[in-house]
């Protein structure tokens, strides 16, 4: 008996602990909805969505009861297979992505050795879904918006991973937690604020939000990848994509905002800060990277596919490689290597 | 030196940031927004609503059946009848007005002689049916009674005009 | 252990049927999507083995890219997949005497046959203990010191060969307004606007 709850109990306790972080990512993408309706309303001088509950609170719920009341239409050309399988993927790596980060100073499910890479291995998955979604749903705007936003995807891609080299030559490790750890003296924003920039662009195009939304563009090609997707379907799609950003924004609060470090963490302050614990830290600094991603819907206009290319290709690409060799000299030229330890 | 402006202006993004900022600011603006169930916002006294047939004070009403407003509707949405009463006087036996074919262009009140058909300030009159929507003279009539106040006051308001 | 050795069936059982699938699916973009599945799982039997980062490394380059790559092509071309199986039993005898030299090489490590013994009595560095450096760090060892001119290498051609798909695919087109960005962005207004006073009748 004693070895059958040696056996069950530390499953049960992962359970326990993969359910803590799902369901506040849950709540948060729901939320975000709102946040992202109400910011958006205030940036055009609008009230938002004010009458359901309170201020407008139970929104997100009555959308989401919405949502699973509607049929499921699947197209009578539709590959059903792929066609159902391509929500489902797209939302389930947006939560897996989840196992590694870390929300404290060991608040972290798996601290495996190379969580960055487990987070660009993930975020290059993503692609499938709205690829497969696209080719699946047999519709000529669905498949254009799924090769677009399959395209945009890659493109970034190539950035993000040479930004995320700067970071890891500076740190040294591909851990999460060392990554973060490292940021003990100066956060990354600020010597690398450059890449700090481009990372947000990136990441602004990696989940194909506004200005990068092509493969969504309303004008041109209805709803994109998910024209065809409806009820639960198209659910887990918007689930997906807004998890996506809240994952992105971890991401670039990992990697430049110091994760659950607080600000101002020297003397005057550092009583003060340090009564907030981590977590809530870490918290706060996605809620205002998402709040930026709303803003720069608010604020832009959408770029033209061909301009979204240059810019990604021609643009950051080059001047990511020239960041990283400059980081490189400078770190060699100075000695400020990071000591690895094997 | 205007290329290094220039430069130093597309690397520093400062299109995008006073863009940003204008956003921004516009965030702790009062809000625009008309919470229309319940909140309206100000009508013209010459607002060309739902359309309504009046009456003078001691209840007689005031269409004389002359069909200016018939002849003049460029809807053709409007038909009447009439023959003379017993008084002798000449009323109208049916006035019925298609809301379904009718533009809203207000040609029929500024035909009307005695002020009878006016178009008031009701907006709110959807119905499900489109039935509904063919309204009679004792539809027309009950709107007059209900809506006389306001529409005597816009009458009023835009007399100084005319 | 059971769990582990319950996951390495389940990934390899899963890893094979999806191999079968690539070479045998109707439809080509369900054999590419297969072939995902493949890296995916392959990728997962590698996370098995403690070999974290080469487990990663194939899902950013294989999955992330390469396949999505081959996806891409699938789905744009009209690839009509009954004409490429009439040349299936053409093929046949060359891919079977490929894939029985692999079995039998497979068999042959499996066996403990080293062909030349001295390859692993002499490694090319000294091999720490496994639990004492992680992966990435060995690997990274290993290639910036002893293999630092092939690594070099590898990466010349992957350069060059990306510079000749530039090439190959790069037409200059006399007569084609292109846009440029930098020029449109920089335009201001004293530059494109001019106020004149205009006496009445004079014209300007």
């Amino acid at each position: 008996m004693a070895s059958f709850w040696t056996f069950v109990w530390p499953l049960i306790l992962i359970v326990a602990a993969i359910v803590a972080i799902i369901v506040p990512v849950l709540i948060g993408v729901a939320y975000l909805t709102y946040a992202e309706r109400k910011v958006m309303s205030a940036m055009q001088r609008r009230q938002g969505p004010a009458l359901v509950g309170p201020l407008g609170l139970l929104q997100p719920v009555a959308d989401g009861l919405k949502l699973f009341g509607k049929e499921m239409v699947i197209p009578s050309g539709a590959n059903p297979g792929v066609f159902l399988f391509a929500p489902f993927l797209t939302f389930v790596l947006s939560l897996i992505a989840w196992a590694v980060m870390p929300f404290g100073a060991h608040l972290v499910l798996s601290n495996i050795n190379v969580g960055i890479l487990y987070l660009y291995a993930i975020s290059s998955l993503g692609v499938y879904g709205t690829i497969m979604a696209g080719w699946a749903s047999n519709s000529r705007y669905s498949f254009l918006g799924g090769l677009r936003s399959a395209a945009q995807m890659v493109s970034y891609e190539v950035s993000m991973g040479l930004i995320m080299v700067t970071v890891l030559l500076c740190v040294g490790s591909f851990n999460l937690s060392e990554i973060v750890l490292a940021q003990q003296t100066v956060w990354f924003a600020v010597p690398l604020f450059p890449m700090f920039v481009i990372f947000f662009i990136s990441i602004l195009a990696e989940t194909n939000r506004a200005p990068f939304d092509l493969p969504e563009g309303e004008a041109e090609l209805v709803g994109g990848f998910f024209t065809e997707y409806s009820c639960m379907n198209f659910a887990l799609f918007m689930l997906g994509e807004y998890s996506n950003m809240i994952l992105m924004s971890a991401i670039a609060v990992v990697l430049f905002l110091g994760g659950w470090l607080p600000p101002l963490n020297f003397e005057p302050f550092a009583p003060f800060v340090n009564l907030v614990p981590g977590p809530v830290w870490f918290a706060l600094k996605i809620a205002f990277v998402l709040f930026f991603f709303i803003w720069m819907r608010a604020a832009f206009p959408r770029y033209r596919y061909d301009q979204l290319m240059r810019l990604g290709w021609k643009i950051f690409l080059p001047f990511t490689l020239l960041w990283v060799i400059v980081t490189a000299s400078a770190l060699e030229i100075f000695g400020w290597l990071p000591k690895v330890v094997p | 030196m205007a290329f290094i402006d220039r430069t130093a202006r597309a690397l520093l993004l400062t299109e995008l940031v006073s863009g940003m900022a204008l956003t921004f600011r516009a965030m702790f603006k009062q809000k625009v927004t008309l919470n229309y169930p319940h909140e309206k916002g100000p009508l013209s006294p010459r607002f060309r609503g739902e359309h309504a047939l009046r009456r003078y004070p001691n209840g007689e009403e005031r269409c004389i059946a002359c069909k200016l407003c018939e002849a003049v509707c460029p809807a053709m949405a409007i038909t009447i009848e009439a023959e003379p009463r017993s008084d002798g006087s000449r009323r109208t036996t049916r006035y019925d007005i298609d809301m379904t074919k009718c533009i809203y262009c207000g040609l029929c009140q500024e035909a009307c002689p005695v002020d009878a058909i006016v178009e008031g300030p009701n907006f709110e009159y959807s119905t499900e049916t489109r039935a509904e929507l063919y309204y009679n003279k004792e539809k027309l009539l009950a709107n007059g009674d209900r809506w006389e106040a306001r529409l005597a006051a816009n009458l009023a308001a835009d007399a100084p005009y005319r | 252990m059971i769990v582990e050795s319950l996951v390495f069936y389940t990934f390899s059982a899963i890893l094979l049927v999806s191999g079968a699938m690539v070479i045998s699916a109707r439809n080509p973009v369900h054999a590419v999507l297969a072939l995902v599945a493949t890296f995916f799982l392959g990728a997962g039997l590698f996370v098995l083995l403690g070999a974290e980062f080469l487990a990663m490394t194939l899902v950013i380059v294989y999955v992330g890219a390469v396949a999505v790559l081959f996806l891409f092509v699938v789905m744009m071309l009209d690839i009509s997949f009954a004409e490429l199986r009439q040349g299936l039993r053409r093929y046949l005898p060359v891919g079977g005497v490929v894939g029985l030299v692999l079995v039998v090489e497979l068999v042959l490590v499996e066996l403990h046959w080293t062909v030349l013994p001295r390859v692993l009595s002499k490694p090319a560095a000294p091999i720490p203990p496994p639990d004492q450096v992680s992966n990435s760090h060995a690997l990274g060892h290993i290639l910036y010191t002893q293999y630092f001119y092939l690594f070099q290498a590898s990466g010349l051609i992957l350069l060059i060969a990306m510079i000749g798909a530039i090439v190959l695919s790069l037409r200059s087109r006399a007569h084609v307004r292109r846009q440029s960005i930098a020029e449109q962005v920089g335009r201001r207004t004293e530059d494109a606007v001019a106020v004149r006073r205009v006496p009445t009748g004079g014209g300007v």
